[in-house]
């Protein structure tokens, strides 16, 4: 589980984040979504120590991370998987040496069982046969699912996700957050996703947290979110009136169903 | 202000060398990095070296000898003077230059590009020492490149120097020769190497560092890209003159 307390992050004069106190649950996916500037890219950079807090801390389990020296922190890291939003896959490696790196730079595993871990990890996110193409060589959706596979070879124990389905076309997008929900369930991992796509919300939102102006304006789960009458949240999820008529029928269909 | 800038910089600059300088987490990643650097750095600019130095040698040879032309100096003086300034100041100096120009926008270009597209978070995320493994093998690789591209610059600019003054007869071969063998004095060549391996150290360094502290889009990349080679040039500058003092 990862904890964070009272994190206030500013840069110069802009107070970015104000205060943020939550949880993050093991084995099920965890959302950060909120407008564009709303401190989401903030929060999941202070959470893996990119960023350091004004003040505050991070916990994972009883370790606050802001209290390790580089090498502990490292080793911390280590248990981090982490899909960023332009997947930052290595141009000049293929497919397979990029989901290779981790376990290249930190095993002491034979060249066949790495071999075989990146076939097993291929495989695990459906892309087998793709080991010695270039990630320049495929598709947006592709290279997210190479991208989950490296985050996963060393089997982290946290998962995070940045904006995973931007850029993708909505079948994509679902396909993308089963996958990232069948990791994280079968793995028992604690998954961090900073979202801003209904599609994920109302599919994975297992425990989600809407944030405005760098507070927590919002938390609760995909089943509460069409019965609230939180602003903030109707403002962000229900933005365009087809959505508004979308919610409006899907409520009083489960009111005409509980009678 | 200014000075306060360079402080910064400065600062920075010594921390970020100090995290350089680990301990490897798998020593075969790092020795495959440092050979593809080598390769890189230093296949990738013999050419340039090559030809840059040939025309040095030329140069300075034809320039000599119409100066020498009409004194009481002896020509075989011609081969003397280009042997020696060639070691002493154009193969060093003239060729870290260059490679300031080559290697150093490359490598701030190639470290700010991967700033920018997130892989050096992602190595970070890894738990990979980003400085270590992306400064530690290009720093090891040219400050053993360079030297050997320097001493290839050296040996063809005195070729240079023969091919533009004996082929066209201003000079006999013997002449030349015996230039290049007299008045021979070796710890100009301990110079010439001190010279290419501090010159080597400061142009990867200094580009290192400025490509991996890149902000901003491709304007910065590019103002990163200049700003290396403008630095290390005065860098080489500033330094030749030091070594010069030092070791004169």
């Amino acid at each position: 589980m990862i904890r964070t307390i009272d994190i206030e992050k500013s840069f110069g004069e802009n107070h970015v984040l104000k205060g943020i106190t939550t949880e993050f649950h093991d084995g099920k996916p965890n959302l950060i979504i909120g407008a564009s500037g709303a401190g989401k890219t903030v929060l999941l950079k202070l959470l893996i120590g990119l960023f350091t807090p004004t003040s505050g801390q991070v916990f994972y389990d009883d370790t606050n991370i802001f209290e390790l020296n580089k090498k502990e922190l490292r080793q911390i890291r280590m248990k981090i998987g982490m899909l960023f939003q332009g997947n930052a896959l290595f141009d000049s490696l293929t497919v397979g040496e990029n989901i290779r790196f981790p376990m290249d730079m930190f095993t002491r595993r034979t060249a066949k069982e790495k071999q075989m871990r990146v076939d097993e990890c291929l495989e695990m996110v459906n892309m087998e046969g793709i080991n010695d193409r270039y990630p320049s060589e495929v598709s947006g959706g592709m290279q997210k699912r190479v991208g989950i596979a490296r985050a996963m070879v060393l089997e982290p124990k946290y998962l995070f996700c940045d904006e995973p389905n931007s850029g993708l076309d909505p079948q994509t997008s679902i396909l993308i957050d089963e996958l990232i929900c069948e990791l994280t369930n079968r793995n028992n991992i604690t998954t961090v996703i900073n979202t801003h796509d209904m599609n994920s919300v109302m599919g994975i939102g297992d425990n989600i947290l809407l944030m405005k102006h760098g507070h927590v304006a919002w938390r609760g789960d995909k089943s509460q979110v069409l019965e609230s009458d939180n602003e903030t949240l109707e403002d962000f999820i229900f933005a365009s009136p087809f959505l508004q008529r979308l919610r409006e029928d899907a409520l009083k269909l489960r009111n005409r169903e509980r009678g | 202000m200014l000075i306060n800038t360079f402080l910064y910089h400065f600062g920075q600059y010594v921390l970020l060398l100090k995290s350089a300088v680990a301990k490897p987490e798998r020593f075969s990643m790092y020795y495959k990095e440092t050979i593809r650097q080598m390769d890189a750095i230093g296949v990738g600019s013999v050419f340039i070296v090559i030809l840059i130095s040939m025309f040095i040698g030329m140069v300075t040879a034809v320039q000599f000898a119409d100066q020498l032309g009409d004194s009481f100096v002896p020509t075989y003086y011609i081969g003397y003077i280009v042997r020696d300034i060639t070691i002493i100041e154009m193969a060093p100096t003239i060729t870290c230059l260059v490679l300031a120009g080559k290697v150093g926008s490359n490598l701030a270009a190639e470290i700010g590009g991967m700033r920018q597209k997130e892989h050096i978070d992602a190595m970070e995320i890894m738990g990979v020492n980003t400085a270590a493994y992306l400064i530690m093998p290009k720093l090891v690789a040219a400050v053993f490149v360079i030297p050997l591209l320097v001493a290839i610059s050296a040996f063809v600019s005195i070729i240079g120097g023969y091919v533009a003054t004996v082929l066209p007869g201003s000079l006999s071969h013997t002449e030349y020769v015996l230039g290049l063998r007299s008045y021979f004095v070796p710890r100009y060549v301990f110079m010439m190497f001190v010279k290419a391996s501090v010159f080597a150290f400061l142009l990867t360094s200094v580009s290192c560092y400025l490509g991996y502290y890149v902000k901003g889009g491709s304007i910065e990349l590019g103002e990163a890209s200049t700003n290396a080679v403008v630095v290390s040039n005065v860098l080489i500058l500033l330094f030749d003159f030091i070594i010069a003092l030092l070791l004169t």
